[in-house]
């Protein structure tokens, strides 16, 4: 397969320049696929679909039937990032995922930013994340998100922009961990050749990082990763994290809180839990603290962890800067804290909860996306340019009626990739993923998940709504090639040598 | 290891040997109506009363005949031990462990029930279903064997063998009574070549039949009981599979053999004694039925206790008290 007939289109694509001509960082790629027999490259796209179906790298779809699993699609075209644009995003993403720590912080405590007027008082009351009960709370080391997966697109322009903080509970870093295993069997040499930063090393990094929030006086820490269960929609990558951390995988229902300490019911008795990486949302954590009706959580949860005697990740309250309203602030929350310029620009953001912000919203909405304040998964959103005169006076309506629930934001020409389709390629919308922990230093890992909207012009990449995913290549430059490589050889060597 | 957890493996195992079991159930009434001389002398019920399941049979079907009740054992998700029934509750139960089994047993689990659930869909003519109840048997004991290669012998295996040998054992006490039920309707045929036709037909579905011939010769009614009670090297026999049982029970809690630490040790201890020590003439003269009937009572109890000890989800109190014997129950609790 070739890319001659290739349209580039009036969009920024990431593989070839408006003239057509491959960017420098997918040369070697570009001249392997060309290079490759005719039909070879949609056989190997189908054995990396074999690949991940025998894997049971599958989802659950909400809405439909209990327990259905899919396949999220997966496309075997990279998106590649250049090693002098990947450390920009990287500097951009530590110094965001700072300086929300110390928001999240300041807001259950002292609560100066809303003193000094950089975040209104009245938003951070309606945001659907707050959680009162976590006023005054101090989290193991003072850090509050732990694991985050922020979205970042490219607009036409060129320039990359944060979409999104997703520090509840991001999902998709293990299709991160296992499209790459699948692309590494299928091109070696253009690995080789293109010295692409690995991946592999995620979940020694993240169970550091968990044991690094064990309580002072535990030597060997014990860490469990807690699901709601098996009709969860990321429940394999619950299972695949634990297994790939060597670490328990437990239900609420495994777990008991007696004297202020978790405890889990082993077939030899109960043992001590010292960490908790939970993938439950808040509200189901604790029914004696939050809802009171949730049959996931373990009740008294938060009193083991007020006392100090277990720590989760991510802390509960959290989800607060996650807010999509608290979002358009994070420019000013960044300046406030650190005293820094936002280095990753946010896409410019209208506030429909401002007068002035509503008005424009409801006269242009046509021309914008509006999102729920506190949806996700691509649920209860409007693409304004895709959408019908009904649905847009439909909208505007529901955003009339609760104007905190909404932002809106002009549409963006999300960046390209080609894609195959069919017998040939086209150009597909991607956003990209990338996921960040927060132990003892700030950890970037280099690459993340690629969504791709499957679908001819939708900018909708979300698995739920007909998106796929593809692998991410990270370029080196000379001075991290060396370190990681020798990292690299380390980690391996210590998941040879057997992980509890 | 987590109690959910070895629960979920000792069930995975339970579920996936019922459904094998209930295939062979199935198997020996045919092969018995297909050798019985007189057609009309068709007989569902006892099969239908041996699994125990009779009460909600007769509710929801009637009178049994070959047709409803091979529906009601085979491909009924209304009733929780149909084959269909054991092929979902085992993957749904192994689906929640994968991170602990290997991901070849998850594979032929997988492939196993979407067979299971392709046949149900298309059940087709019922001379075609004795082809699906051996494929059904194979599926199996391909996932045994699976099993034994692909995962450390350590505790979680020892759950897996320890569900599967204590429905073994309780399925061929079962199949021995599907022969008692027929010789009540039939007592005239007792020592005629019809009656060696039938127990060897029995032999045959417990896969005992060459096993039996190499070390009995003739066909035997006593012999086909001591046969599959108290033979010590059989794999289906009820003596077998109870002291393998045994041997990962002790492997579990690390109690020496001989001695008992908690209840279902004290149990399956005693009744391995019994069978080791017992004979084939005391059994028949006390009643095979009789026996038979106390013997599924004891393994139930022995579920019970295992469920007591291991997996029950007490809380830190009560477990300083000590472990109670549960009510008996046959099927996963709970979940």
């Amino acid at each position: 397969m070739r890319f001659g007939g290739y349209e580039v289109g009036d969009f920024f694509d990431e593989m070839f320049d408006e003239r057509g001509n491959a960017r420098r960082v997918a040369m070697p790629l570009v001249k392997n696929i060309e290079a490759l027999p005719a039909g070879e490259l949609l056989s190997r796209q189908q054995a990396a679909e074999r690949t991940l179906l025998q894997m049971g790298i599958t989802f659950n779809v909400y809405g439909e039937q209990a327990g259905v699993e899919k396949i999220f699609p997966f496309d075997l075209v990279p998106r590649m990032v250049p090693a002098a644009e990947w450390n920009v995003i990287e500097k951009g993403l530590k110094q965001r995922i700072h300086a929300l720590n110390l928001f999240i912080d300041d807001i259950y405590h002292q609560q100066r930013c809303i003193k000094d007027g950089v975040v209104p008082k009245d938003i951070l009351y309606s945001a659907k994340s707050y959680r009162e009960q976590c006023v005054g709370w101090n989290p193991p080391r003072g850090i509050w998100c732990h694991i985050t997966g922020t979205d970042l697109v490219r607009h036409s322009d060129g320039q990359v922009y944060v979409l999104e903080d997703n520090l509840r509970c991001p999902s998709g870093v293990s299709y991160v961990l296992e499209n790459r295993q699948v692309m590494k069997s299928l091109f070696p040499k253009v690995f080789s050749a293109s010295k692409i930063r690995p991946v592999s090393n995620y979940p020694l990094k993240l169970r550091d990082m968990l044991e690094f929030l064990a309580p002072d006086a535990v030597s060997t820490p014990r860490v469990v990763l807690l699901t709601p269960g098996t009709y969860n929609s990321a429940y394999f990558e619950h299972s695949f994290l634990a297994q790939q951390m060597g670490v328990e995988l437990v239900e609420g229902r495994d777990l008991v809180v007696e004297d202020g300490v978790v405890l889990m019911r082993t077939t030899q008795g109960f043992e001590r839990v010292d960490v908790i990486y939970r993938r439950i949302d808040d509200d189901f954590l604790d029914p004696k603290c939050f809802r009171p009706d949730s049959m996931l959580g373990v009740p008294g949860l938060m009193e083991a962890y007020k006392a100090g005697n277990v720590a989760l990740a991510n802390a509960p309250g959290t989800g607060v800067a996650d807010d999509k309203v608290v979002y358009a602030y994070v420019p000013r929350i960044i300046k406030y804290f650190l005293g820094e310029d936002i280095i990753l620009p946010n896409v410019p953001t209208y506030i429909c909860a401002e007068e002035k912000d509503l008005q424009y919203v409801v006269e242009r909405i046509g021309e914008l996306v509006v999102k729920a304040a506190n949806e996700s998964g691509g649920y209860g959103m409007l693409v304004g340019p895709h959408s019908t005169q009904a649905q847009q006076a439909e909208f505007a309506e529901k955003v009339k009626a609760n104007p905190r629930n909404y932002i809106a934001q002009p549409t963006l020409a999300l960046s390209r990739v080609p894609t195959i389709v069919g017998d040939h390629f086209e150009g597909r919308h991607v956003d990209l993923r990338p996921y960040i922990l927060y132990g003892k230093e700030i950890f970037v890992l280099p690459g993340g998940l690629t969504r791709v909207a499957l679908k001819k012009g939708s900018l909708v990449v979300n698995s739920s709504q007909g998106g796929g995913s593809k692998d991410t290549w990270v370029q080196a430059d000379s001075s991290t090639a060396e370190r990681e490589e020798a990292n690299g050889h380390a980690a391996q060597a210590v998941m040879a040598g057997g992980v509890r | 290891m987590l109690s959910r957890v070895a629960e979920s493996i000792y069930w995975t195992s339970r579920y996936i040997e019922r459904a094998e079991n209930v295939a062979r159930f199935i198997d020996v009434n045919l092969q018995l109506m297909l050798d019985s001389p007189d057609r009309h002398d068709q007989q569902w019920s006892p099969l239908v009363n041996t699994t125990g399941d009779h009460e909600d049979f007769e509710k929801r079907y009637g009178e049994a005949t070959q047709e409803n009740a091979i529906r009601f054992l085979t491909f009924d998700t209304e009733n929780p031990n149909s084959i269909l029934s054991c092929l979902c509750a085992a993957r749904e139960n192994a689906r929640s462990v994968r991170e602990i089994i290997s991901s070849e047993m998850w594979l032929q689990l997988n492939k196993f029930f979407l067979m299971v659930k392709s046949a149900a869909q298309n059940p087709g003519e019922l001379d075609s279903l004795a082809g699906f109840f051996s494929e059904v048997k194979l599926a199996s004991h391909l996932f045994t064997g699976i099993t034994d290669a692909t995962m450390n012998h350590g505790e979680a295996w020892h759950f897996s063998r320890l569900g599967r040998k204590l429905e073994r054992a309780d399925k061929t006490s079962r199949m021995l009574d599907v022969k008692y039920y027929i010789l009540l309707r039939s007592v005239d045929d007792v020592g005629t070549p019809y009656d060696d036709i039938q127990w060897a037909a029995l032999l045959r579905s417990a896969s005992a039949f060459e096993m039996y011939r190499k070390r009995h010769g003739r066909i035997a009614p006593r012999a086909v009981v001591e046969f599959l009670l108290l033979e010590r090297a059989f794999p289906r026999a009820v003596h077998y599979c109870l002291l393998t049982a045994r041997d990962s029970l002790h492997a579990i809690s690390g109690t020496p053999l001989g001695t008992f630490r908690h209840p279902p040790e004290k149990l399956l201890g005693q009744l391995c004694s019994e069978l080791s020590f017992g004979s084939v003439d005391d059994i028949v003269d006390r009643g095979l039925h009789e026996y038979l009937d106390e013997l599924q009572n004891k393994l139930n109890q022995i579920g019970g206790g295992i469920f007591d000890t291991f997996f029950a989800m007490k809380t830190p109190e009560a477990s300083k008290r000590g472990p109670r014997i549960l009510a008996q129950s046959m099927s996963q609790s709970g979940t």
